[in-house]
């Protein structure tokens, strides 16, 4: 009789297979944000910094870094904690955690790439409160498991580097006529390019992302009412 | 006299929006109505007014390298810089959290208007963002006090100015896809040319 039940068990568990490490419903997880979903454009989540950093290439690419590895690992810790939180102090212990990680980073910075700590300033210490962690950890993190944490805190920090990395190509080329601080327009042979002031300046942020936000919504149809 | 100067600026010329993108979110969720963006904009005025020089004392005594010199002299050398992240959104959340619950006691039709408010306010770039140009800078206390209440001041100035401007709004034909987010960016890059106007301006 024992046996049988176990038996029994046994073919239960083998029935529902595991599921795969990229299934459909994990693919999405990637993938919803970096479009249709995306944290800056669709959930207008995280635009503080989005924008401040985005005069030049170089420190977008840095801060895209540094935001997605304070989402992943925020996620990931927040999710393993998720049954011991108690619900009235989850704010504090999702800032305390967040805070921690984004410290970890600021030192990282500091000693192996100063000059770009020096730029990046103030910046850095404002992922605490950059909303799209806050938000996922509080949307997602805080009722699923680890490794799905892991790949929504994935996506959603692509969608935000690939948007801020768009709004500063746009920015440096016609801002400072370069990439990467490479002279873009000496090199087709354009000498005498007109750099555009507006485009350093913060207005040049806002219209650029304003324009981003209208050709990506075009194109999924999203409609804010 | 400095202290004006200091004043104007950081309400007009270094606007916590316009010039340095601080507080975002919430300056763009909650700019629907006028009403309720001149509900937040106090209450940020507040909470910015109390945190920064807060903080200020809290680095001046306790986080600079050799600051804990006052408790012993054998603290000289401690430095805790590396706290100053996580003291300082303590020291805001903690703030948030007590001025709730002082507003709440004293005058409850004020905590009617800020109440839903004020537990935001904890996540807004801008308080955290004055804390740590304040340190940047190094201000002293009567600058950082000014400086953060100035800073409250531009805030609600920009979130007040772009609700009565979306109010307005409602009315317009605007592009299906530039609708909400997209036309509110290009009026704020717009604002951002006015407020520039104020460059130059030294008392």
């Amino acid at each position: 009789m024992s046996t049988e039940t176990l038996e029994q068990k046994k073919e239960e568990v083998v029935q529902k297979p595991a599921e795969g490490l990229l299934s459909k419903r994990r693919r999405r997880l990637i993938s919803d944000p970096l479009n249709e979903d995306n944290p800056i454009t669709v959930q207008v989540l995280g635009i503080c910094s989005a924008l401040a950093v985005t005069v030049k290439m170089e420190p977008t690419l840095i801060m895209s870094i540094a935001v997605v590895f304070v989402i992943v690992f925020s996620n990931l810790i927040i999710s393993l904690l998720r049954n011991l939180i108690p619900n009235r102090v989850r704010i504090i212990v999702q800032l305390a955690v967040i805070a921690t990680l984004v410290t970890l980073v600021s030192e990282v910075l500091k000693a192996y790439n100063y000059e770009m700590y020096k730029i990046l300033g103030a910046f850095v210490g404002l992922i605490i409160t950059n909303c799209i962690v806050m938000g996922r950890l509080e949307a997602f993190a805080m009722g699923n498991k680890p490794y799905d944490s892991i790949l929504d805190g994935l996506g959603s920090g692509f969608g935000y580097a690939w948007i801020i990395l768009t709004v500063a190509f746009f920015r440096e080329m016609f801002g400072s006529g370069s990439i990467f601080d490479f002279k873009i327009f000496e090199a087709v042979g354009i000498n005498n390019f007109a750099t555009n002031g507006l485009m350093v300046d913060s207005i040049g942020a806002f219209m650029v992302l304003g324009i981003l936000i209208w050709v990506q919504r075009s194109k999924t149809g999203y409609v804010e009412h | 006299m400095e202290l004006v100067s200091l004043g104007i600026k950081s309400i007009f010329i270094e606007n916590m929006i316009f010039a340095y993108f601080l507080g975002m979110c919430s300056f763009l969720a909650v700019s629907k109505k006028v009403s309720t963006a001149v509900g937040l904009g106090a209450a940020v005025i507040f909470v910015l007014t109390i945190t920064v020089p807060v903080n200020w004392l809290l680095q001046e005594y306790i986080l600079k390298e050799g600051a804990l010199s006052w408790l012993s002299a054998s603290f000289a050398e401690v430095n805790l810089e590396f706290l100053q992240f996580i003291m300082f959104i303590a020291i805001i959340a903690a703030m948030v959290q007590l001025v709730e619950m002082i507003i709440e006691k004293f005058s409850p039709s004020l905590y009617g208007s800020l109440g839903i408010f004020l537990p935001l306010i904890a996540v807004n770039c801008a308080i955290l963002g004055s804390s740590l140009f304040m340190i940047q800078r190094d201000y002293l206390l009567s600058e950082a006090t000014v400086f953060g209440f100035g800073s409250g001041i531009g805030w609600m100035l920009a979130i007040v100015a772009l609700a009565a401007i979306r109010e307005k709004l409602k009315y317009s034909n605007v592009p299906a896809g530039l609708k909400g987010l997209g036309i509110t960016m290009l009026i704020t890059g717009l604002m951002g040319i006015a407020f520039k106007s104020f460059i130059g301006i030294a008392l």
